[in-house]
């Protein structure tokens, strides 16, 4: 207590020194939490567009193979059979949902309005597998679709706009495809897709994939897009796809360009190290400008043992340990510390509630205005502020335990 | 007891040595009251010092009860200092920041006393010294005689055995003076030791014992009555 009410005359003795200091560490604290709250925003940020295209699924497409096999020579192009797929489930365990998917461009025409998109015919797990969920009042394509190869659409909720106008009913509706009329089920809900192998999906319409052939009869599948048991399955999920695909269209099994993976959750892995070393990065940046305001303060405790050598000597005098001095200064470095860094943080977090509130306008906005403050970030803050306090009070405070009682009682 | 046997101490004013005393040998015993005399420069101080353990000596050895001092950490001196040694010096040397009252309890805080009953001992010692009525009053608040009166007060703030005074009236006025005087045959007759260092024989003479240095050497130890 003693020492608190000490440090609060002291404050006021120094009044525009002590300002200046509390400023830096403020200025300090508040690049942390603000770096490291971008940093942090940025990085879901990213996650969530590269989820947009879905989560943990592998994409697969048919090359050619690149090793003779079984008679057959290097360079054959592999085609797949939709025939073929249920092969998957049946032998691959690791293997939890699979859809075939094809794609052509068509016309859709809604009243007056003409326009040229891809149509994609797909399975109804589709819309699970790749993070396309139905806005309210809509629904994906269900097996009855299939079935009954309905003539059934859904819109990308950018189409949708389009064609129907922004944010227009459309659910109900009808839009020829090709001149065949089709009857809008649902739209998509608007999502962050920063990552795709057709267009964007918010550009696309879906349909079932029995209607598609119906309508335009291809021989073999574009593309199968899977998704593991598990994330840990995952590589015992490829190497079955491979496997089976390979015992099938007899191809080498290690011949790993006769279908070209897009692993998701690899790329995931790989992106989650990238968003780590960029949030290091900012935090090193911040943790290097509060240093800086640590010296400040380091430099004041040391002007202020050199103001108070008298009293030092005073206190050694009536029996002072030099624990005692060593706690005093780093009492007060740590209190200066805490003032600043509260007032950082208090500026930072406004800030990023702040920054929080502006209507995004353009795309690329959305990575750097929405920063995001956890608790975590909130104890790397608080520990780092705790260890540069005791690091620019430490030092001056062993200079002060070590004044001479003698030299210090005559300083005036 | 104090026992001082050819201490000298030695100081290094850049590259030269300047010898501040100069194999001082003298026993002074519990409850003795002693003046040290001679002119500025004659180590009196220096001999304070050393003897309040702020200082140690460069040669020659000093028992503190018996206890070799010499070799003593510096927590143990701090101990000392707080429990065994009371200072009074020329410039007072109070907290310009703190109350009397806070002043004189200092050294009870670093015994780690309770602030209740250090509050109440150090408000028995200012009424001790004539100044129960100045407890919340800063030292700038407070004339010359009423600072070392507080500083006194102080010095007896954990019943030290030894009360060490440098030039203790030597910013005072002569009235002011003799009541610090005063003061110290109090504490004398009290039973503590008081080693009173000055160059004012008046005062020397109120004291039982002078001990006379010059250039760092003692040239007398007389009894005085």
């Amino acid at each position: 207590m003693h020492l608190i009410i000490q440090f609060f005359r002291e404050l006021s003795k120094e009044k525009m020194r002590m300002f200046l200091t509390v400023s830096a560490i403020a200025w300090g604290a508040a690049n942390v939490v603000l770096l490291l709250s971008v940093g942090e925003g940025l990085g879901r940020q990213m996650r969530r567009g590269f989820h947009g295209m879905g989560e943990n699924i592998m994409i697969a497409f048919p090359g050619q193979t690149t090793k003779p096999y079984a008679g057959f020579g290097a360079g054959r192009s592999i085609r797949v059979r939709e025939d073929d797929l249920p092969l998957l489930e049946r032998r691959v365990p690791e293997i939890a949902q699979y859809s075939a998917e094809w794609i052509r461009d068509v016309d859709l025409k809604v009243g007056e309005k003409i326009q040229r998109e891809d149509a994609l015919g797909v399975y109804p797990v589709y819309g699970e597998l790749r993070n396309i969920l139905p806005e309210s009042g809509g629904r994906f394509i269900d097996k009855l679709d299939m079935d009954r190869r309905r003539r059934v659409i859904v819109l990308g909720n950018e189409l949708r706009d389009d064609l129907f106008g922004a944010g227009a009913e459309a659910v109900g509706r009808t839009i020829m495809v090709n001149n065949i009329p089709f009857t809008v089920v649902g739209v998509m809900q608007k999502k962050m897709q920063t990552s795709c192998y057709s267009g964007h999906d918010k550009d696309d319409s879906f349909i079932p994939s029995t209607t598609f052939q119906t309508m335009f009869s291809p021989e073999y599948v574009r593309n199968v897009v899977f998704r593991p048991r598990s994330v840990a399955e995952a590589p015992a999920a490829k190497e079955g796809f491979y496997r089976v695909m390979a015992s099938r269209y007899r191809f080498h099994p290690e011949d790993k360009e006769t279908f070209w993976v897009w692993d998701t959750i690899e790329m995931g892995a790989i992106a989650g190290k990238v968003f780590i070393g960029i949030e290091l990065f900012l935090g090193v940046i911040g943790a290097l400008t509060l240093l800086v305001g640590g010296i400040g303060v380091a430099n004041i405790m040391y002007v202020i043992v050199k103001e108070r050598t008298r009293e030092i000597g005073i206190k050694i005098a009536v029996g002072a340990r030099p624990s005692v001095i060593i706690v005093q200064f780093v009492l007060e470095s740590l209190l200066t510390v805490a003032i600043g860094g509260a007032l950082g943080i208090g500026l930072a977090l406004s800030l990023v509630k702040g920054i929080n509130l502006i209507p995004i306008s353009h795309e690329a906005m959305e990575f750097l205005t929405r920063p995001v403050f956890s608790s975590l970030l909130a104890l790397v803050c608080i520990s780092l502020l705790g260890v540069i306090g005791l690091l620019s009070g430490v030092f001056p405070a062993r200079r002060a335990s070590t004044v001479d009682p003698v030299e210090a009682l005559r300083y005036e | 007891m104090i026992e001082l046997e050819k201490v000298s101490k030695v100081y290094r004013m850049g590259t030269v040595p300047v010898v501040a005393l100069d194999g001082v040998s003298v026993e002074i015993a519990a409850g003795e009251f002693v003046s040290v005399l001679g002119p500025s420069g004659s180590g009196k101080s220096t001999l304070m010092h050393l003897i309040g353990c702020l200082d140690t000596p460069s040669g020659g050895t000093y028992r503190l009860d018996g206890r070799r001092v010499e070799g003593l950490k510096r927590n143990d001196l701090a101990e000392i200092r707080n429990r065994k040694i009371g200072f009074v010096f020329q410039n007072f040397n109070l907290l310009g920041y703190a109350t009397a009252l806070e002043n004189v309890e200092l050294p009870m805080v670093y015994k780690k006393m309770r602030g209740r009953e250090r509050k109440s001992k150090a408000l028995e010692l200012l009424g001790l010294v004539g100044l129960g009525d100045r407890a919340v009053h800063r030292p700038s608040e407070l004339s010359g005689g009423q600072r070392q009166r507080v500083a006194l007060a102080r010095a007896l703030a954990n019943d030290p055995e030894i009360i060490l005074a440098d030039e203790p009236t030597g910013n005072l006025d002569s009235q002011s003076g003799r009541e610090i005087v005063q003061l110290f045959r109090k504490l004398h007759q009290a039973g503590k030791t008081v080693i009173v260092v000055t160059h004012d024989k008046t005062i020397a003479a109120e004291t039982r014992r002078v001990l006379n240095l010059f250039d760092g050497k003692l040239v007398s130890d007389s009894p005085n009555h």
